[in-house]
């Protein structure tokens, strides 16, 4: 008895709501499957066809996709976070401590962000290591290899900012040594670390750039390549090199 | 004439608006890292009275924690020694047993007139100038490093 659920389908899909959505009819043939996928913004990055051999599953398929998981996750519990901490002296480590100790669930969320960073910084290493083992930076997947290490780069700056913000004995110490590793640098390197810091010291001013840089700059430069990344990924032809298929095809 | 090649007012201005964007792009590149550059800084003050010379034991070695300095007492006269280490901003500590300052960050040793003795500091710990106010304390000055080889005689 599909029939009646097949007329429950018909039925929406003849509906004037349904019908300005979507914009089409049922992805029962070859090309309106392929105006299914290109008239979707969510799923027009991915090629019309996609070979069954690159959608099979492998454990360490998903160490990209876990890593992005973690990102919206650390955007989720992020922004929660910031509605109870303020990006300046003393209240940043009182806000921190409140967190822990105060707001109901806030340690759990505290600890979701903390923990989360920590995991997203190595499952992208492993990422990296899987794809670089798999020769996956070899032609032609150059271009996605820059990427990955950009977002690589985007990931340890985003975890660096983040590690300064409770404000707290190990925060000040690990950016005081950090941002004297930037003074190191010939000709320019002390005026970076003035710029950098909003002053000589690691102080209110000093917080509040790496805040910024945390919550808004990092992050949507991480959207914007992330972007590119997964777009490059399906243009590519999947992850890796792959060996031919047995019918002869790439 | 023939050797000068002719430009279309298409391509003249082109290379101008080209040119004008250059420039306009340098000038708000200038423009922002002036914005970013604090003009007023809210940090504490790095010129401080270190109260009077009598204050200090002779032949001892003081660490002022908020200012981060060693105020060195010698039969020779006064120096201010800088706590930071010079190898990467860690604050450093003074170890009377030992006679010498050491950075619990990467283990630089320093004698009490900031020689470097050993570890990954690249340069000894500077020495900052130290003078007599009219009433008779010490007066430091972060900002003005001397050699190491000038004391302070009272």
């Amino acid at each position: 008895m599909a029939t009646s659920f097949q007329t429950t389908i018909e039925n929406l899909r003849a509906t004037r709501v349904w019908k300005s959505i979507f914009r089409r009819g049922p992805a029962i043939t070859n090309r309106t499957r392929s105006v299914a996928v290109f008239g979707n913004l969510f799923l027009h990055w991915l090629p019309v066809k996609v070979r069954e051999k690159s959608l099979r599953v492998r454990a360490a398929y998903y160490l990209g996709s876990l890593s992005f998981l973690l990102f919206l996750l650390l955007v989720i519990t992020g922004v929660l976070l910031m509605f109870y901490y303020h990006p300046a002296a003393p209240n940043a480590y009182r806000d921190m401590k409140d967190l822990r100790f105060v707001v109901s669930n806030g340690v759990f969320l505290r600890n979701m962000h903390r923990i989360g960073a920590h995991l997203m910084v190595l499952l992208v290493f492993c990422h990296m290591f899987h794809v670089f083992y798999r020769g996956g930076y070899k032609p032609p997947h150059e271009f996605n290899w820059v990427i990955g290490v950009v977002l690589l780069i985007l990931t340890l700056f985003l975890s660096y900012t983040g590690y300064l913000l409770p404000w707290d004995q190990l925060a000040f110490w690990a950016v005081t040594v950090g941002t004297n590793i930037i003074s190191a640098m010939p000709i320019i390197g002390s005026k970076v670390r003035f710029v950098a810091l909003g002053g000589n010291i690691v102080g209110e001013n000093a917080l509040l750039r790496f805040y910024v840089l945390h919550v808004v700059i990092l992050p949507l430069l991480a959207f914007l390549f992330i972007g590119v990344h997964f777009w490059r990924v399906q243009k590519d032809g999947g992850l890796t090199v792959r060996s031919k298929d047995d019918d002869g095809k790439n | 004439m023939s050797d000068t090649k002719e430009i279309t007012r298409r391509d003249f201005l082109s290379e101008i608006t080209v040119g004008a964007l250059g420039v306009a792009g340098l000038g708000g590149a200038a423009l922002t890292y002036q914005y970013f550059s604090p003009n007023v800084l809210f940090e504490p003050s790095t010129t401080f009275r270190a109260g009077n010379p009598d204050l200090y034991p002779a032949n001892s070695v003081t660490f002022l924690q908020d200012q981060q300095v060693y105020i060195v007492r010698t039969p020779d006269g006064f120096f201010a020694v800088s706590a930071v280490c010079t190898h990467l901003g860690c604050v450093t500590q003074w170890k009377p047993e030992a006679n010498m300052i050491a950075c619990p960050c990467h283990g630089s040793k320093f004698e009490p007139n900031g020689k470097k003795i050993e570890g990954p500091a690249p340069r000894p710990l500077p020495h900052f100038s130290v003078t007599l106010t009219a009433d008779g304390e010490l007066l430091v000055d972060k900002l003005q490093v001397i050699k190491a080889d000038q004391v302070l005689k009272v």
